[in-house]
């Protein structure tokens, strides 16, 4: 690596000239603004193509005359029935086998049991723990509702993901074709994917099981890819040389070596399923995030806090758990232990169900907490936020006037200024200067298709809002991380609480910022700016975090102050990293920023938006692709810069 | 005990479903849920109907608008809230395209238009009138709209033509349009707390209207033809120079399939019909009084026996 670095170092230097030649176009272009032809200015209209019109025909060839709209409902009465088994079993709907609901003490015991088992009683307290809360909450019924969606999505997604990543690894031209794919689709928003759900599909629990299951399956093929291919030689070998067939090679000694990595992917499938629950929502899915909709179209944000925290909890327990199961050895006992000495949790569990169950008939409560029995913290929170609210009310005033008239409207203007030909000539120049022609082109590429989509103003909107909010975010974002780096333990509590931000239900959020500012781009910004945030807080935390010590110790031998040794040694040498969080914070900025047309935009999102309420499927995939090719270009443009000063630094 | 009820609900559909074709099939009928509480509990009050009647019910939540394709193609079986200002065109558009309905209106009228809560009087007392409004749209200036005063209006997509009427009766207002209905309510929450003037998009019957009393402004009123021909109105320009009307229809639309697969059901559907206080009421168990929906409708039904009980046969 780093002999490569020595002589591509001339060569950067000597190739920036082309892209100062384009950044000089694009200005040339924008002071020449008022003699400009249209045509220059805005894509004409003949430059538009339309898309949506050509893949509206495209879905109505594959559903009609192909007749793919068959299969597509065989397969979703398919997961159907499987949903109406889980759901029969966790809360009780009137489907085959007809055996439940399990009481709730049955469910928050087995989850103990299962924590215990894979994480000693840490897991096990917080894995019956966060079912006692939802049951002591009042909320079992719709938890299980969602659960009973994720028991089959998840499983689901992540054999589909170890099959594709098995048949990527082992065709390389299989590979070729799913990655490009695999980028968009982890791009796409996920507005986007739900419109031809909803036509294939329908609405309902399986829909919502299918869209889980969408997007939730990109990460397990990557993880078992990656997994795969780690796989050292000399362990196949050694597998060859027992007379392994090519079947056994794969299950017993490639997948069992690639565990870890998957697992990491059966980890990831699990957090996606759960950020899909409230979005998964809007097309029928049952539970938790019907509920959240519901209560936060109401007002009524106590509740919707409470069923935050929930989901907030089921994801820490489950992430917790997985995590424990990657890293859980396989357990080896003597020979000669007895069956029931080697499953002694097994048992505990056996005797405890029994217990839960013979209790339950006892005593109503286990089974069911019935109305006015449960808690709720609802009535303090909502006085707490009103309190809140009428307190800074005049620092929200002031804010709001300051932001919109000095920061916002003027960017958003000049953004919608811009003749599109500067802006797509300076991005090429960019491109250029972190990778050459190469780049260029595909920066050329993804946001030249921005153009013909015919949706530039919208998106030079979203783009705008997404500018702002990162801008705002790496104000604070930065000195917080730095700030957090400092102590290990003050650390571990930051990201504890990004953690927490990130898995909390992005619509919550939306109802106190405009509460705060009021239907307009403050709000929005307000929301995404959270978001924003958090990878921009983690990543800094963890680069500075993970420069060596032998480093800052040289630099504090040579005199440098702690200013200093931070400029110079820390900063420098974490900048990849810090690179990975910016990336991320523009992604999830993008994701947000189309969840934020509910406030109230007048970007891609807000179309985005409509083309779900009518199901429009072409114009909902062309914007989806829009989103996805900013998101591919800022993308491209960050790794290769993160690439080249990660060479420059020898790492 | 549930399990013998089951039973007995289980050989009931049998034996009616031996008497002959008349019987409603056995699979559940779906019905959607939507994201406001006057729809949610009239739907589980329906919905309690039709098991009084042996059917089974099963309940999905679904978008507003893209519900209409839904129904087309039997995905659920049918929708109890058809507004007309606000879901009239997906209805129709729906409708052209075949496989669903129109099966009768309800009783009650809908009125959708600009409103305001009570406080936003002592800034403007003037109201209702819409020239008193227009004459205090200082008090209703916000940043983004500088010296007018700006009005919240629904989201885009409900094709409210707000702004059509601030420039047909050149009125000194700028629409702003809230991207959701939870965003009008959040704005309005805020203005509550503060008792800042606010001028927004509301509509009746609606639970707001129990949680922040106030009035719709008074505009010229609605007279045919006011949205397509110009000279129609006080501005002999323009269009839409008018209110909404005060009583659009609130319908219920049904799945073609419905009549011959439950035929029972769907008589009753047809003959069903609520009044403007019962909605109300119904979002009221739920947004006041804090009741889950399901309870709500039972509650609701256990009191209302004369109003439902005509329509089973």
């Amino acid at each position: 690596m780093n002999e490569s670095a020595q002589p591509s170092r001339p060569v950067a230097k000597l190739a920036l000239g082309p892209a100062w030649a384009l950044f000089a176009l694009a200005v040339v272009l924008i002071i020449a603004r008022p003699i400009l032809p249209d045509g220059l200015m805005r894509p004409a209209e003949m430059l538009i193509l339309p898309l949506a019109d050509w893949i509206n025909a495209f879905f109505i060839w594959l559903r009609d005359d192909l007749g793919l709209i068959h299969v597509t409902r065989a397969f979703a009465d398919g997961i159907e029935w499987l949903l109406d088994v889980t759901a029969n079993i966790l809360y009780g709907k009137n489907r085959w086998p007809r055996i439940g609901p399990l009481p709730w003490i049955v469910t928050a015991l087995s989850a103990a049991c299962l924590g215990y088992w894979l994480g000693g009683v840490r897991l096990a307290v917080l894995a019956g723990g966060t079912f006692v809360w939802i049951a002591l909450m009042g909320q079992w019924k719709w938890a299980m509702e969602t659960l009973s969606v994720i028991v089959v999505a998840a499983p689901f997604s992540v054999l589909l993901g170890l099959l594709t990543g098995v048949a990527a690894w082992r065709w390389r031209r299989f590979e070729a074709v799913l990655n490009p794919i695999l980028n968009i689709a982890q791009s796409l928003p996920h507005f986007a994917y739900m419109i031809p759900v909803v036509v294939f599909i329908g609405v309902g629990p399986k829909a919502g099981a299918i869209v889980t299951i969408i997007f939730s399956v990109p990460p397990m093929i990557r993880m078992t890819l990656l997994g795969l291919r780690k796989v050292p030689p000399e362990v196949v070998e050694s597998g060859k040389m027992c007379g392994s067939t090519s079947w056994q090679l794969m299950t017993r000694v490639r997948i069992p070596s690639a565990r870890t990595d998957i697992l990491v992917g059966v980890n990831q499938v699990i957090m996606q399923c759960l950020a899909m629950v409230v979005l998964a929502s809007f097309i029928g899915m049952p539970g938790l995030g019907q509920k959240l909709l519901q209560l936060l179209q109401a007002l009524k944000i106590g509740r919707s806090i409470e069923i935050g925290i929930t989901i907030v909890l089921l994801a820490v327990a489950l992430d917790r758990c997985s995590k424990a199961w990657a890293e859980r050895q396989p357990v080896h006992h003597e020979s000669g232990t007895g069956w029931a000495a080697r499953h002694r949790v097994l048992l505990t569990w056996v005797g405890l169900t029994m217990a839960g169950f013979a209790l339950s008939a006892e005593v109503p409560f286990l089974a069911e907490v019935g109305r006015g029995q449960s808690l709720s913290v609802a009535n303090p929170l909502d006085a707490a936020m009103s309190w809140v609210i009428v307190m800074i009310d005049p620092v929200t005033q002031w804010l709001r006037w300051f932001l919109i008239t000095w920061v916002l409207i003027p960017v958003r203007d000049a953004l919608l200024w811009l003749p599109y030909t500067a802006v797509l000539v300076a991005l090429a120049g960019a491109g250029y200067a972190v990778g050459g022609w190469r780049s260029a082109l595909i920066c050329l590429g993804f946001f030249g298709y921005v153009a013909i989509s015919g949706w530039w103003d919208r998106a030079m909107i979203t783009v705008y809002t997404v500018l702002v909010a990162v801008a705002v975010a790496a104000s604070f974002g930065f000195p917080l991380g730095i700030w957090a780096s400092r102590h290990e333990k003050r650390a571990k509590r930051v990201l504890l609480l990004c953690d927490s931000l990130q898995t909390f239900p992005s619509f919550i959020y939306l109802i106190p910022v405009i509460m705060l500012f009021g239907v307009n781009d403050v709000a929005v910004v307000g929301a995404v700016v959270l978001f924003a945030a958090v990878p921009l807080i983690r990543y800094t935390i963890e680069g500075l975090r993970s420069v060596p010590e032998s480093m800052i110790e040289a630099a504090d031998m040579s005199g440098a102050t702690r200013g200093q040794s931070l400029r110079h040694v820390r900063l420098p040498l974490a900048f990849p990293t810090i690179m990975v969080g910016l990336n991320q914070s523009l992604m999830f900025s993008l994701f947000m920023v189309i969840i934020a047309a509910f406030i109230g935009t007048q970007d891609l999102g807000q179309e985005m938006q409509r083309a779900l309420s009518s199901t429009d499927v072409g114009k909902g995939l062309v914007l989806g692709f829009a989103v996805a090719f900013i998101g591919l270009m800022v993308d491209h443009l960050i790794n290769r810069m993160a690439d080249s000063r990660r060479r420059a630094l020898g790492l | 005990m549930t399990a013998g009820l089951r039973m007995v609900a289980g050989v009931a559909a049998l034996a009616m479903a031996a008497t002959g074709a008349l019987a409603d099939s056995e699979d559940p009928i779906i019905i959607p849920t939507h994201n406001w509480s006057s729809q949610i509990v009239m739907s589980h009050v329906v919905g309690q109907i039709f098991e009084s009647m042996d059917n089974s019910v099963e309940y999905v939540s679904t978008d507003s608008q893209s519900v209409y394709e839904s129904v087309r193609l039997g995905d659920v079986t049918l929708e109890l809230e058809v507004w007309e200002g606000a879901f009239g065109a997906s209805f129709r558009a729906a409708l052209e395209k075949g496989g669903l309905h129109d099966a009768g209106d309800h009783n009650a009228v809908t009125r959708e238009d600009w409103w305001y809560p009570m406080w936003t009087k002592e800034a403007c007392p003037g109201l209702p009138d819409w020239e008193a409004l227009n004459a205090c749209a200082a008090a209703f200036a916000t940043p983004e709209t500088g010296e007018a005063g700006r009005f919240l209006g629904g989201p885009v997509d409900w094709l409210k033509h707000d702004q059509e009427r601030v420039d047909g009766l050149g009125m000194n207002f700028k629409v702003v349009n809230a991207g959701s209905a939870a965003a009008l309510w959040a704005e309005l929450g805020a203005a509550e707390k503060t008792k800042k003037p606010i001028v927004l998009f509301n509509w009746t019957p609606n639970f707001a209207e129990a949680v922040w009393p106030g009035e719709f402004v008074e505009f010229p009123e609605w007279v045919e033809g006011c949205d397509t021909d110009p000279s129609v109105g006080p501005n002999p320009d323009k269009t839409y120079d008018c209110g909404n009307p005060a009583n659009g229809y609130l319908k219920k639309a049904a799945w073609d399939g419905m009549k011959d697969k439950w035929p029972d059901a769907y008589e009753t559907l047809t003959k069903i019909s609520f009044t403007n206080p019962q909605i109300a009421e119904m979002a009221k168990l739920v947004d006041i009084d804090e009741m889950e929906p399901e309870e709500a409708a039972t509650q609701w039904l256990d009191e209302n026996r004369d109003v439902w009980e005509p329509w089973v046969n």
